[in-house]
């Protein structure tokens, strides 16, 4: 099948010259014409403000909405509130420290920030990883994703009225969690994906521990699609909801479960293999409709095939490494420190200096939960990154916000913003 | 020299095995229409680099001059599973670019990014106005002659330290 196919090309719909679903406004602009909602005379079009601390937005996220009665006109998301400069941060630390400043980026799926940076800063060392080390990087980042939708299901459940999918989707994330602290040390944020490897080496029980939480979440997910998949409020809340296609989707920049919500089948783990995805079977989720219910059914169903190829990575982790050997990039083993001052002294230099990366510059992109993550990196030749720039797949995908409200009600703009799962960390960087 | 879409390619260093190209800011449109006509239907990325304190040699093709800033843009093919970055050199007396909004409509909020955090414009975009920063914000965070840390951040003591 060619994507031509499923993705055809043009985007007449979201072109400027059509009526916009965008609304262009600055925020002094709003305020000086926004109606009266509270006056009943004024029955011309409200702009109504929602957020940034609305308990819907996921964080931090304000929408400037042109409404007309409940119906949404044109809606503008304005961001910035949780901006802190991290890429500018990023210019100031070594490609040892990057990873700890990436990693809060989109703080519900740490690992694949990690993980982007380490495969863009390989790039442009020109690096092999060894084996086990990738396998790692595979069970860890799946895990997350495993992690990160469950932190969907729960917020997308609490977002509209179902309350008791939050608790258990937090419960079930939790178990994840748990096993990430006992691997890194943290639950989130973990620093553990490293240029040249990982962080330190799986431990000794780890098999019967990634089984236990197979066993633990799979038939919980069958306890999902009884509470809310087939459920009539579930479905009437959803289907239908926040339509986008696949033109659309594309011609917006969106990528992830949006995209393959309206039916494109793009998923990068299998259209540009990294690490060694080529190796597991899964199969690529894919929607019809492009509604909010395909968006939520893609991703419930993302944490069963995560869950599959987690199961063929127990079997196929060979021994070996868990970091390159390259000295350059890889500090001397602790037992070498004791006996051999110029290990001391190179362990020192990593630490405190950090390793010269070649000049140049490279992109570097992975499948994360939200879609297409990338690093793109340039490089003086120094051992700190001349640039650091973070494509986050939520900023993004935020720009189908507005088309996905249109003429929609306010209470399913709830709906959508949930089916977006946007983390405002990634978003505002 | 190799062309592709009428614009230089590469550079002496082979972008770690990334097609990669170098049009003019003259040509940047006439060559992104050519790029999205030939099937670049995602624009996936869109950035900028301000190369003011670069100490490396920058390995740009012949005849293209270097410049302080450069637009940096990621395209996707989906069909033929193929990516391709642009590479644009932008003069620091006239930051200005003509917008990539009619034909990717993604390239809205990226380019307002760019705007924000390097004093960019696009000539033509819908709404180039601050993203990320407030709209009375002076100067641009991603130039790097914009310090990080000038701005003063007052630490309280407590007040009833026992």
């Amino acid at each position: 099948m060619s994507t031509t196919d499923i993705a055809p090309a043009g985007a007449e719909r979201v072109s400027r010259r059509e009526p916009s679903a965008v609304l262009r406004m600055s925020e002094a602009e709003a305020a000086a014409i926004g109606g009266d909602p509270d006056d009943p005379g004024d029955d011309e079009l409200v702009l109504l403000n929602m957020g940034p601390s609305h308990p819907s937005t996921h964080g931090v996220l304000r929408l400037m909405l042109e409404l007309s009665g409940e119906t949404v006109l044109r809606s503008k998301p304005v961001i910035g509130y949780l901006h802190t400069g991290m890429e500018k941060t990023g210019e100031q630390l070594t490609y040892l420290q990057g990873g700890t400043n990436v990693t809060r980026m989109d703080y519900a799926s740490p690992l694949f920030n990690e993980l982007a940076f380490s495969l863009a800063t390989e790039r442009l060392l020109g690096i092999e990883v060894p084996a086990r080390a990738t396998w790692i990087r595979m069970l860890m980042c799946e895990l997350n994703r495993v992690s990160s939708h469950l932190l969907f299901m729960a917020t997308n459940g609490m977002d509209l009225g179902a309350v008791s999918m939050m608790i258990y989707g937090w419960r079930e994330r939790e178990e994840v969690l748990r096993f990430f602290e006992k691997v890194t040390g943290l639950r989130m944020n973990h620093n553990y994906i490293r240029p040249g490897g990982v962080a330190a080496d799986l431990p000794a029980d780890w098999r019967a521990d990634v089984s236990e939480l197979i066993e633990l979440i799979e038939p919980r997910l069958d306890e999902y699609d009884t509470l809310l998949t087939g459920q009539p409020i579930w479905r009437e809340r959803l289907q239908g909801v926040g339509i986008i296609s696949a033109a659309e989707a594309v011609a917006l920049g969106a990528t992830g479960p949006i995209l393959r919500g309206a039916g494109m089948a793009w998923d990068l783990r299998r259209d540009e293999p990294y690490l060694f995805y080529d190796q597991v079977d899964f199969d690529v989720i894919v929607g019809t409709h492009g509604d909010c219910y395909d968006r939520y059914a893609i991703r419930l169903n993302e944490i069963r095939e995560s869950l599959r190829i987690v199961a063929q990575i127990i079997d196929a982790v060979p021994s070996g490494d868990y970091r390159t050997q390259d000295k350059k990039v890889t500090p001397p083993p602790r037992a070498r420190i004791d006996e051999s001052m110029e290990a001391l002294i190179h362990h020192f230099k990593i630490f405190t200096e950090g390793f010269k990366v070649p000049a140049g510059e490279a992109y570097a992109a992975v499948e994360s939960p939200r879609g297409e993550l990338g690093v793109y990196l340039v490089s003086d030749g120094t051992s700190v990154p001349y640039r650091v720039h973070v494509r986050a797949p939520s900023f993004v995908n935020l720009q189908t916000l507005p088309h996905l409200m249109q003429d929609g009600l306010i209470a399913d703009g709830v709906a959508i913003i949930s089916s977006v799962d946007p983390i405002m960390g990634e978003v505002d960087r | 020299m190799a062309e592709r879409y009428g614009a230089p390619v590469g550079g002496d260093r082979p972008s770690r095995g990334q097609a990669v190209i170098h049009p003019s800011p003259s040509q940047w449109l006439d060559v992104a229409a050519a790029v999205r006509a030939d099937g670049f239907d995602q624009l996936i990325d869109f950035t900028a680099v301000d190369y003011l304190t670069y100490g490396a040699d920058r390995s740009l093709p012949e005849g293209v001059q270097p410049e302080r800033f450069e637009v940096v843009a990621s395209l996707m093919s989906h069909e033929r599973r193929e990516r391709l970055r642009m590479r644009v050199q932008v003069p620091a007396d006239d930051p200005t670019l003509p917008t990539l909004f009619d034909l990717w409509p993604g390239s809205e909020s990226l380019e307002r990014e760019v705007y924000d955090m390097f004093g960019i414009a696009f000539e033509g975009h819908p709404d180039l106005s601050r993203i990320l920063m407030p709209e009375d914000w002076p100067g641009y965070p991603l130039r790097k002659d914009y310090d990080s840390g000038r701005i003063p951040v007052q630490f309280k003591a407590a007040s009833n330290v026992r």
